[in-house]
């Protein structure tokens, strides 16, 4: 094993150009000839464009083009990547979502025109002189009133505003229904998981470029999965052929899911660039980003739990609403039922689960997939109402779940919502966050906080992810427009080094450190000599991208696949060269050699053997050393684990203060643990902030009221401690070949309920009782519970 | 932004000259004009830069008084006002670092946010704003939400607080903007006690009078008992509803006393 | 147009602006120096933090022309020779960055709060890091490495003495 290989905390490489003003966001670049683009955006909810007149602005300083719908009246409707079958066996309701509004408007930030010129401050100025006339229509927010009769209709050819009405697993609903009626014990929550804005500090940008020598179309964007973005923007909107359509993802400021969806303003840029002869480029404001990047969460839920009088779970019903706003953005469909539903038994033997989604169409922005991605907002209902029936039946919370945890000889477990969990150990997870969290010390603490006034709390939960998204066959029998592999490429170069091409984009998790990690330990070489390439169709063949915490479970499996390729033709190569069998080739520290014997070859003779090949079996094998490798995964991975916290709250204010945080995950095997631990850290933050910070608001017209920094409040650092992480409990996933699970997501799924636990912890007890405080707990909905709880 | 034309004069009479001008406007440290302009809300035609004159900073002691020219940065504030610690505090936990290094007393107390920091201490030390024209006394001073005695074009040059015997100034942030969602300035002064509160009203920064009573007759969190502040009146919004700014100011009021000692 | 002229990172520089041209533009556009961010506008973020004069400031928040005469620094002046600042490596060594998109202004922030507190504790730093806003590391890190980075300068100011 090289130094640096697998497990080891290696430092990132990619780090000096960061630290040092160097890295290069899509906004970083500016291509000759530039032009640049002002989107002239809805500021009403709901609207009929009655006039739109660009002449007065097309004369305005600086103007090159100004498009409206009609200059896109061949171009195809951002696509929807998911369909979804309703539990009646009908297709979802699927309007089409124009790059520029096409006579309606339907939330605020609907691009209706865009202004190129030749600067920013122009095409803003030229957006303000174009003549447009809306009239207003109710704007439908609230997800009852827009199924109720009568309601005003987002999209009139859809004649109603669900999208779907789906039931999971549709045969288990009268089971469900049934056990429900007869049990000892049902404890029924009613809850809201908030819709959040994403914020990724980069915001989005795009530069299209057009070269008219051979019909070349660039897209430099920032984006997760630039190969997905070619493929929906080429075959389904633009009608570019993949060999024509070159898509660069370059240095990304973090996505969290905000960043895989395909958008408008991306297909806008490609397009207008060949349409004014002239790059063109567009950067997002914050402002902006708040009302036209996809926003996440937005469920409405009602959770019922049976249970027997020990706290033994017998069935789980779960109703929920999920906001679709205004369009289907690229994976939303999904989210709420397939990424939700399956993962409604949790950590949990309940033997009978029902789901039911209904989507709705609001005149709000589109939600979609934001870290985490359905998996919390089925974790947030399940670890409430379980921490509720604790209460209920008077049990201790930790007691509960163990009595209901799968058990470690229960795996491979077929839970009744389709997932079959191939490993894990709840309660190893669980033994290690109560050593963690110093759950023993708890009372002390608690009567510490009391004595200054203050109602401390402990709150914990459990969760289980499926990621590693995902198997294509099983999806796609689900819905799935695309397979959901991933692929790389492994270059060996003459002189020993090596590039790899993955498909997995890094925007933040470390692949140019980690897989370099993963190569190094299978040669047994230095990790410095291994080099990875993404985030370009033009380089890497193809590829995914990264979300669901898929980069080393699936873009890792594929590298592994592709160097087993080529070790096994190097192995070839090696016997050649020593004249043994090749079944006697052992690889073991950057050397070949023949087993029983003394001889050997370097990883460098066989490199350069296979480029310069005077001596090679050029009749068995071809020069040269290169294999892509493409892997499907046979089913999902399932990182699970225990999350405690820890708060104290002020009776007087509301505040409530996190004291501690301590996670044990179970990611199966680990391959740099920095970076592991780094990205829990991020995630709980995340989590926290859901739970304790966020939420973007709508008023009754349409009018998003948290448009920027000022109103929507971001995680800062003196709103969260320092985290207590550990992931030494490990059972490695069964069927990939790095026995890995994947970390991006889980410290923004088990953290919620965490959070909101602990709180409700502190305010139950020394006569007051809150049942439940809708997220975010902010300090005057902590105060309001406390007086009503006290009068 | 508009396109507009920026001047950067070197004197009070120069700004003040260049002010007169149409569409003028002044720019303090900028730290709340800057977004504004960015979001399109306003569109002066000439900004005046008070950055770039001298006489406008600096902080001086004596006679019981700390005073403060008009384009003195809150970090200056916080660290040469030291003779009044609870306006040092103040000035130290306005924004962030950077932010306290451009904004500027004069700025803030101009824009009377009535979500912002400085109003409160000034109301609650019954400080004199001094502009390139007059004197003006705190209680004259701000006359509701963004609105203040200011003339069009007048520039505040100083300001001048008396050192109270006990001071303090309680915040709660606003957990995204991260100004007060709800903040409380008291001072006690040989004449009484006064008690400023921010954040809270409709109608911007506003003393607490009965607080006032109540704490001049006994200097103590427990003389507020029985005293809470009409949420009539109080801002209502996502942050928190009127009931709740009123419990604030009336808890944030108790803290600062105790604290002030 | 006015010209602006400035210090930047060293070197003299000038430029032509408009009255609005911020001075993260003159930076980023002007300069090519594009590692000074824009996460916001308004002013919150701090992605864009530089140093004027030796104080930090938030660079979208500050005319060009109100630089003008000044010394500007930018993360790309931090980095002596090749050599990662005692912050910067701190930062590396800690896994004080994910993405990287807010690095610039974190580095910028801690650079300036070591000069002005060469000892601060972990609710110091935290509170310091008030307008610096990191979406990816949940602190943590960042935390840790301005901890760790005060540790080895004051060692290295014991060691000089």
């Amino acid at each position: 094993m090289p130094d640096g290989g697998i497990g080891a905390s290696n430092k990132r490489r990619e780090d000096v150009r960061f630290l040092t003003g160097k890295g290069r966001y899509t906004d970083d670049f500016n291509r000759p000839d530039q032009t640049y683009v002002w989107f002239l955006r809805s500021d009403v909810a709901h609207g009929r464009i009655r006039k739109l007149d660009i002449s007065a602005a097309e004369q305005m300083p600086g103007v090159v083009k100004i498009f409206t719908a009609a200059d896109f009246a061949s171009a195809g409707g951002i696509p929807a990547g998911w369909m979804v079958t309703d539990r009646f066996g009908q297709p979802m309701k699927e309007p089409k979502h124009p790059i520029l509004a096409e006579g309606k408007v339907r939330h605020v930030g609907d691009p209706i025109a865009a202004v190129v010129a030749e600067t920013r401050a122009q095409a803003r100025d030229a957006a303000e002189a174009i003549e447009l006339d809306i009239e207003e229509l109710p704007a439908v927010v609230d997800m009852r009133a827009a199924l109720a009769d009568g309601a005003s209709l987002v999209h009139e050819e859809a004649g109603t505003n669900l999208c779907y009405d789906w039931g999971f697993v549709e045969d288990n609903r009268d089971a469900v229904d049934a056990a429900i009626k007869a049990a000892p014990h049902v404890t029924t929550l009613e809850l809201v998981n908030n819709r959040l804005v994403p914020n990724a500090m980069e915001p989005r940008a795009a530069i299209g470029e057009y070269d008219a020598a051979d019909d070349q179309h660039t897209l430099y964007t920032t984006s997760q999965n630039p190969h997905v973005i070619r493929l929906l923007m080429g075959a389904f909107v633009l009608g570019i052929p993949e060999q024509k359509l070159r898509v660069v993802a370059p240095d990304v400021g973090g996505g969290f899911g905000s960043k895989i969806f395909h958008y408008a303003e991306e297909a806008f840029v490609t397009a207008a660039a060949k349409a004014v002869g002239r790059p063109v480029k567009w950067t997002s404001t914050r402002s902006e980003a708040f009302m036209s990047d996809a926003h996440g969460r937005d469920h409405v839920t009602r959770i019922e739990l049976a249970t027997d009088l020990q706290g033994k779970f017998l069935a789980i019903r779960s109703t929920t609403l999920a906001n679709m706003g205004a369009y289907l953005s690229t994976f939303a469909p999904s989210i709420p039922t397939y990424l939700h539903g399956t993962l409604m038994a949790g950590n949990y033997t309940t033997p009978l689960i029902y789901v039911n989604v209904r989507a709705v169409f609001t005149n709000t922005v589109p939600v979609d997939a934001y870290r985490g991605a359905g998996r919390p907002e089925a974790t947030f209902q399940l670890e409430r109402v379980v921490d509720k029936a604790a209460r209920e039946l008077g049990i201790d919370p930790i007691e509960i779940r163990r009595k209901n945890f799968v058990k470690p000889d229960q795996y491979p477990y077929q839970t009744p919502v389709a997932v079959n969990y191939d490993t894990g150990n709840y309660d190893a997870t669980m033994d290690k966050l109560v050593e963690i969290a110093d759950v023993a010390g708890f009372p002390a603490r608690k009567a510490e906080s009391a004595a200054r006034g203050k109602l401390r709390g402990l709150g914990i939960s459990s969760y289980i992810e499926a990621c590693g998204i995902a198997p294509s066959n099983l999806v796609g029998q689900l819905g799935a427009r695309a397979g959901l592999y991933e692929a790389a490429t492994v270059r060996v170069n003459p002189t020993g080094g090596i590039t790899v091409f993955t498909g997995s984009h890094s925007h933040g998790q470390g692949h140019e450190t980690t897989f370099p990690q993963v190569v190094a330990s299978m040669l047994g070489i230095d990790p410095g000599q291994i080099e990875i390439s993404h985030g370009d169709t033009a380089k890497v063949p193809f590829g995914m991208g990264t979300y669901g915490s898929r980069s080393l479970a699936v873009g890792g499996s594929a590298i592994v696949k592709a160097m087993d390729k080529i070790i096994a033709k190097a192995k070839k190569i090696a016997a050649h060269l020593m004249e043994a069998s090749e079944a006697d080739i052992e690889l073991k520290d950057g050397r070949f050699s023949v087993a029983g014997t003394d001889r050997s070859v370097a990883w460098t003779d066989v490199t350069l053997a296979a480029y310069v090949p005077h001596n090679y079996p050029l009749e068995q094998i071809e020069p040269g050393l290169e294999e892509t490798a493409f892997y499907d995964p046979s089913n999902f991975t399932y990182p699970a684990g225990c999350y405690a916290c820890e708060v104290e709250v002020d009776p007087e204010t509301g505040v409530v203060s996190v004291l501690g945080f301590a996670a044990a995950d179970d990611f199966g095997n680990v391959v740099n643990p920095m970076i592991v631990e780094g990205q829990v850290h991020g995630g709980i933050a995340q989590g926290i902030g859901q739970a304790m910070l966020e939420a973007a608001g709508y008023d009754a017209d349409g009018q998003l009221v948290t448009g920027s920094y000022m109103d929507y409040a971001m995680p800062r650092s003196n709103d969260v401690p320092s985290y207590k992480v550990d992931h030494s409990c490990v059972t490695p996933c069964t069927h990939n070949p790095l026995g890995v699970k994947g970390c991006g997501e889980a410290g923004a799924i088990g953290s919620p309920p965490a959070f909101v636990n602990a709180v409700l912890d502190a305010l139950n007890g020394g006569g007051i009782a809150v049942d439940h405080i809708n997220m975010p707990l902010t300090p005057s909905r902590v105060w309001a519970a406390i007086q009503a709880a006290r009068a | 932004m508009y396109a507009f034309e920026l001047v950067r004069p070197a004197t009070v009479a120069d700004a003040v000259k260049a002010l007169a001008a149409e569409g003028a406007q002044a720019l303090g440290g900028g730290q709340t004009l800057i977004p504004t302009l960015k979001a399109r809300l306003a569109s002066p035609a000439t900004l005046v830069s008070l950055a770039g004159i001298a006489e406008l900073r600096g902080v001086t002691t004596g006679d019981g008084q700390v005073r403060i020219k008009g384009g003195t940065p809150h970090a200056v504030v916080a660290r040469e006002a030291g003779a009044y610690p609870a306006l040092a505090w103040l000035a130290d936990h306005i924004g962030d670092p950077h932010v306290r290094n451009r904004g500027t007393i004069g700025g803030s107390l101009a824009n009377n946010d009535p979500s912002a920091c400085y109003p409160a201490a000034a109301l609650a030390s019954g400080a004199v704003i001094v502009t390139n024209a007059r004197e003006i006394a705190a209680d004259d001073f701000f006359q509701g939400m963004f609105t203040t005695a200011l003339e069009e074009g007048e520039i505040i040059t100083e300001v001048i607080f008396p050192i109270p015997q006990a001071a303090h100034y309680e915040k709660l942030r606003q957990p995204a903007s991260r100004f007060p969602l709800v903040a409380v300035f008291v001072a006690r002064y040989p004449g009484g006690v006064r008690v400023a509160v921010t954040g809270a009203s409709e109608n911007g920064v506003f003393r607490w009078t009965e607080a006032e009573t109540a704490l001049s007759n006994d200097f103590r969190a427990e003389a507020l008992k029985g005293l809470a502040v009409d949420p009539d009146g109080m801002i209502g919004d996502l942050h928190g509803t009127p009931e709740y700014r009123a419990q604030l100011a009336g808890a944030l009021t108790g803290r600062a006393v105790a604290a002030a000692g | 147009m006015p010209q602006v002229s400035m210090t930047v990172n060293g070197r003299k520089v000038t430029g032509e602006v408009e009255g609005r041209t911020l001075l993260v533009d003159f930076l980023r556009e002007g300069l090519r120096l594009t590692g000074t961010h824009v996460g916001c506008d308004t002013a919150q973020c701090g992605a864009c933090v530089v140093h004027v004069d030796g104080r930090s400031v938030k660079a979208c928040n500050i005319f060009a022309l109100e630089a003008d005469g000044t010394e500007v620094t930018t993360i790309e002046g931090i980095a002596k020779d090749g050599a990662l600042s005692v912050v910067q490596a701190a930062f590396q060594t800690h896994h004080g960055l994910q993405c990287g998109f807010c690095t610039p202004g974190m580095v910028m922030t801690a650079t300036s709060l070591l000069a002005e507190n060469p000892d601060p504790s972990e609710a110091e730093i935290r509170e310091y890091l008030e307008g610096n806003i990191c979406r990816c590391t949940g602190y943590h890190n960042i935390v840790k490495a301005i901890r760790a980075a005060a540790t080895e300068l004051g060692a290295a100011r014991v060691a000089a003495e």
